[in-house]
């Protein structure tokens, strides 16, 4: 359905038959699967997810109390669509792409009233549209005709629709345009707007899927230094509640290197919403200090609002993500959290009283979670351009406990997996991302990038450190037996290193000015310096000094202070030499 | 309004009736009993001629001649500030003896959801003179912060002890003398018993506190249903008096458990298919759409903040109850039995303890500079010390080094000093830092690694005639 379309036609009316919750049978009415209709007195909009005989199954996006049988159902005759154009960035949006400051204003109320509409662009506001075609230059489906500055960081390709036919431009010309006027002309009547429409359960088509080869730099230390995510890659990140999903999404949504970032709150808390709205506009982004919100598009279905708009807000984010991979930008989209998704599938699929599958979600649960993440990926896209989507999804396993299927079917589609840990949270190491259960396959793919932007040992290092984390772990074992003394002096000392790794590296405060973003500059200045203190600590124990005396060094502590520091260049050469020299002095 | 005598089928707490018009989804219904007795309920799944009713007070007493009348409208709830001072039932009817409810407005108790584009972000600092709650897991104004708890412990004393000392610093110093009169207490009992609720009544009673409380009861003996009803009932409220009349609710709900209890019942009622336990798929989405209706609305003076207590079976916190529940609200507190039986009170675990919204609503000007840094480095110390009293069990304290010592001293002071408080004991932040100060200062300065050097200057004790507040309070 286009909102923005304001002559919806009336393609056919039935009437409601029953209501339960969120699920209501029309009967005679004509229509497909996935048409989005009205329901009700009050036109409660909807989409049809079940056809049988002369009855026709609607999942309503807005409550339905009060709603009875016997009141009208109209079919709009089309899918369910977002609206795609100039507008979409700072922007706060629902699950079905109705804004949420226009939806405040039309209902003169902080509550959210039902059977209120809105388009998801702005269709009277004004853009400077710059032609980049002119008479006479052919154009295929996808071109770039040209742009319009959608705001101070993004520059907005306005593109012929995929489904064109393409021809010979006709007329195109520069000037102030609403969304719905046409900015382009081809030769076989066919007119480009800057406003297209796209059915959210599509993929938008592109030419080719490519291996992903640069990371997409996060600025958290352990991602980037350890578990990397590629531009176009996937993520999950499983957790128990407040082990620190939503932390970890933001972080990404603040500092990733991505030129667009969509944000989706699937089934989460308003607050943790409210505080991006409030906080982004304010935050610069590290890219190039402009406000954050200018990169950013918001869909907010918070764990309140209408279950089926839940279901439907991760497709709305997603082809959102996709419309800016054509223009070519690099897009990352955070959804938080996709078992708020899949339950809200469980809970329409048992109101449809289908058969379930594991734990009461639908069979069809393992299929959907891979048709989301194999939308994300590195592209080139229809129009020649190079864009990428990476999927970041939340998982929220009921207990904690990592074998129930949202989780287990996430696993088996995405490479990088964040395993969030109750147990670190709960000591307060925060990201509490577990070093020994996380991994991330893009690893090897990502390391000449490392290599050639950052330093070229970067993933000698980074084993070095792996390596000694796996070896605290085995000792950390029979530590808890016989305490740390009787251990030999050489495993004292491993240990010793590697609680630098762990509080120092691993550990990074995101309300922490300075440390909250950490370029992987700094993050492998910071693991050179753990470093130089391992092999100067080494040397000594091997000169003779006793492990008491190499451990209770007066510099060593300020490795823990290079995450806050703002000129840490100079500030992890000093310390360097410090350990080096406070070192050799003992023997 | 028609009477329908059409009942076809009654089971546990639903009727099915037929009906020959269109009923609403959600719509109220009245049932008469031939014994004359008036039953509410409520229309869970309407089609052309036959609705499902779940009946707030239970089905008994209902027969196939029992007639049906449907209200034509979904649940409303009578508001009004003169609420303030009296005691309802679960359903909101009076049960003190008290004059008529003249309503001001009829309010649909399913709140719509609040616009996440209007909320307000909560950052201001509640002070509840709880160290283990105002010092490491701050409380602010619009949170929803629920206590865990499990059967026999002392969650309502702790429950009691915050309605109680809550207030907020700044407007004090403001001696704005209305401030009191601003501050209002929303207490929902579901499924307590008779002797809780009765030490309740005796605190609000005590303090005075009565004047600025609505209270509503469902009793352990009060029908099940009905339990579904009055937290929706007490939110109403709580969001009247906040975002119309500026009020600063504090709600607090006792007990979720017995709350979620009744959700499974009509759901096995109805032949649903079970989500986890036996409880309904839909709890994620029915609990957060209580506790979402606590907040901060743009624009306007008042603010909901939520306590909901809820006792854990088992004392598991992964049963759905709690677990969902941890899912949606804004952090947790733990009250815990082994301390609880060790004598502390409260008896709060503040290791798995969180406030969410803590980041925002300390540091300077809000509580002050050196808190963050505090907190984080006395869980540190606090786990450190936690985890070697495993180890200490096995090998003695002999075989640890001084350092490790010191950590297990720092744990057990922590617990005496800083957490025992009392349930009578009143602490504003200062002396709660202070206290944390004079035990941090048992480590080595260069063991806090995570606090600013600029405030260990300041602050930390290089020998104990220093010592602030446990010397003098002694
Ligand atoms: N990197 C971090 N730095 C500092 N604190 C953090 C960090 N990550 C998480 N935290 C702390 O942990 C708390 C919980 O994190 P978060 O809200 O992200 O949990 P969650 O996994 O999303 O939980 P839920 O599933 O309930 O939404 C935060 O409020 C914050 O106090
Ligand atoms: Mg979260």
């Amino acid at each position: 359905m286009s909102k923005a379309d304001t002559t919806d036609a009336v393609e056919d009316s039935g009437v409601i038959q029953s209501v339960s919750g969120p699920v209501v049978t029309a009967r005679d009415l004509n229509a497909r699967m996935n048409d989005v209709v009205y329901v009700g007195d009050e036109g409660l909009m909807g989409e049809v997810i079940e056809i049988e005989g002369d009855l026709t199954t609607v999942q309503v996006y807005e409550e339905t109390s009060g709603v009875g049988p016997g009141e009208p159902v109209e079919n709009t005759g089309e899918p369910l669509s977002v609206d795609l154009g100039p507008g979409m960035l700072d922007a706060i949006y629902d699950g079905v792409q109705r804004p949420l400051d226009v939806l405040e204003g039309k209902m003169g109320s902080p509550y959210l009233d039902r059977g209120v509409d809105a388009p998801g662009i702005d269709l009277e506001e004004e853009w400077e549209f710059e032609p980049e075609v002119e008479a006479g230059d052919v154009v295929e489906p996808g071109d770039i005709v040209g742009v319009v500055e959608e705001t101070v960081t993004i520059d907005h390709k306005v593109m012929v629709p995929p489904d064109y036919e393409g021809g010979e431009v006709v007329a195109a010309e520069s000037g102030s345009f609403d969304v719905t006027e046409t900015v382009v002309e081809l030769d076989n009547g066919e007119e480009v707007s800057m406003h297209q429409e796209w059915p959210v359960r599509e993929a938008r088509p592109a030419n080719d899927k490519k291996t992903p080869r640069t990371p997409l730099v996060s600025g958290q230390r352990i991602l980037d230094g350890l578990f990397p995510i590629a531009k176009g890659g996937t993520a999950a990140i499983p957790g128990p509640f407040g082990s620190g999903k939503t932390v970890t999404q933001h972080q990404l949504a603040k500092y990733a290197d991505a030129d667009i970032i969509v944000y989706v709150g699937c089934g989460e808390r308003g607050n943790e919403m409210t505080e991006v709205i409030e906080d982004f506009p304010e935050l610069e982004d590290p890219a190039n200090g402009n406000p954050l919100m200018a990169r950013t598009s918001l869909i907010a279905n918070t764990s309140n609002m209408p279950v089926a708009a839940r279901e439907s807000c991760i497709y709305t984010g997603i082809t959102i993500a996709e419309y800016y991979r054509d223009m070519g930008y690099d897009v990352a989209l955070m959804a938080d959290s996709t078992s708020r998704w899949a339950e809200a599938m469980r809970e329409i699929s048992s109101r449809l009283e289908e058969m379930p599958g594991e734990e009461g979600y639908p069979a069809y649960l393992a299929a959907r979670l891979a048709q989301f993440y194999e939308r994300a990926g590195y592209f080139e896209n229809i129009n020649g351009t190079e864009g990428s989507v990476s999927a970041i999804g939340a998982v929220s396993p009921p207990g904690g406990d990592f074998s129930e299927p949202v989780t287990q079917n996430t696993l088996r589609i995405v490479k990088t997996f964040w395993a969030l840990d109750a147990d670190l949270a709960e000591r307060r190491h925060f990201p509490s991302i577990n070093w020994n259960e996380s991994y991330s396959l893009y690893k090897d793919q990502l390391d000449p990038w490392f290599e050639d932007e950052v330093a070229d040992d970067w993933a000698e290092r980074r084993q070095w450190a792996v390596d000694v984390l796996d070896e605290e772990t085995e000792l950390q074992e029979i530590v808890q037996l016989v305490g740390k003394d009787a251990l030999p002096d050489d495993q004292q000392l491993t240990l010793e290193v590697a609680r630098y790794l762990r509080e120092a590296y691993l550990q990074q405060n995101a309300f922490h000015p300075v440390d909250t973003f950490c370029p992987p500059e700094k993050t492998y200045l910071m693991l050179t310096t753990i470093q130089t203190f391992n092999d100067e600590a080494f040397d000594a124990l091997d000169a003779g000094v006793p492990v008491e005396e190499i451990i209770d060094i007066e510099s060593a502590p300020r490795i823990n202070r290079i995450g806050v520091q703002e000129d840490y260049e100079e500030y992890v050469e000093d310390l360097k030499s410090e350990i080096t020299e406070e070192l050799r002095s003992l023997y | 309004m028609k009477e329908y005598q059409t009942i076809t089928e009654i089971s546990g707490p639903l009727v099915y009736a037929e009906v020959d018009e269109a009923i609403g989804y959600d719509e109220i219904v009245e049932i008469e009993t031939a014994q004359g007795e008036t039953l509410r309920g409520q229309v869970l799944e309407s089609s052309e001629d036959v609705v499902a009713i779940q009946v707030f007070e239970g089905t008994s007493g209902i027969d196939r001649d029992a007639s049906v009348r449907f209200l034509g409208e979904t649940m409303k709830m009578p508001v009004t500030e003169d609420l303030l001072g009296r005691v309802l039932d679960g359903s909101g009817r009076p049960i003190d003896d008290g004059p008529e409810i003249v309503p001001e407005e009829r309010q649909d108790i399913v709140g719509a959801a609040i616009n996440p584009y209007s909320r307000e972000y909560p950052e201001e600092f509640i002070e509840t003179g709880v160290s283990a709650i105002d010092g490491m897991n701050t409380l602010v104004r619009g949170q929803k912060l629920p206590i865990f708890s499990s059967s026999g412990q002392p969650h309502s004393e702790l429950a009691m002890q915050i309605a109680r000392q809550a207030s907020v610093p700044e407007e004090e110093e403001g001696g704005d003398d209305e401030e009191g009169s601003e501050f209002a207490v929303i207490f929902g009992a579901m499924g307590i018993t008779q002797e809780e609720a009765n030490e309740f009544m005796e605190d609000f009673e005590r303090t005075g506190a009565l004047e600025r409380s609505v209270v509503f009861m469902n009793l352990a003996d009060d029908p099940a249903v009905e339990r579904t009803v009055t937290p929706r009932m007490v939110l109403t409220t709580a969001e009247y008096l906040a975002f119309e009349k500026d009020y600063h609710v504090l709600v607090i709900l006792t007990d979720m458990t017995n709350y979620c209890e009744a959700l499974r019942e009509i759901g096995a009622a109805r032949e649903e298919v079970p989500g986890r336990r036996g409880y309904p798929g839909y709890m994620y989405t029915d609990l957060a759409q209580l506790y979402e209706r606590a907040g901060r609305i743009k624009g306007r003076e008042g603010s909901v903040t939520q306590i909901p207590i809820l006792t854990m079976p088992g004392d598991d916190d992964t049963h759905p109850i709690p677990d969902l529940t941890g899912y949606i609200t804004e952090g947790q507190i733990y009250v815990d039995p082994d301390l609880n039986s060790q004598g502390l009170q409260p008896p709060i675990n503040v290791l798995p303890s969180l406030s969410r919204l803590m980041d925002d609503g300390i540091g300077e000007g809000l509580t002050r500079a050196d808190h963050a840094d505090v907190k984080d480095q006395m869980f540190a110390a606090y786990a450190e010390g936690e985890d070697l009293r495993d180890l200490v069990n096995i090998v003695g304290r002999e075989a640890l080094s001084e350092l490790d010592n010191k950590y297990l001293d720092f744990a057990d002071a922590f617990e005496s000093e800083f957490i025992d408080q009392g349930f009578e004991t009143n602490r504003d932040i200062d002396e709660t830092l202070s206290i944390g100060w004079d035990l941090l200062s048992m480590l080595p300065k260069d063991a806090l690694n995570r606090i600013d050097e600029e405030f260990i200057e300041e602050h930390y004790r290089e020998d104990d005639s220093e010592r602030k507040v446990v010397e003098a309070a002694d």
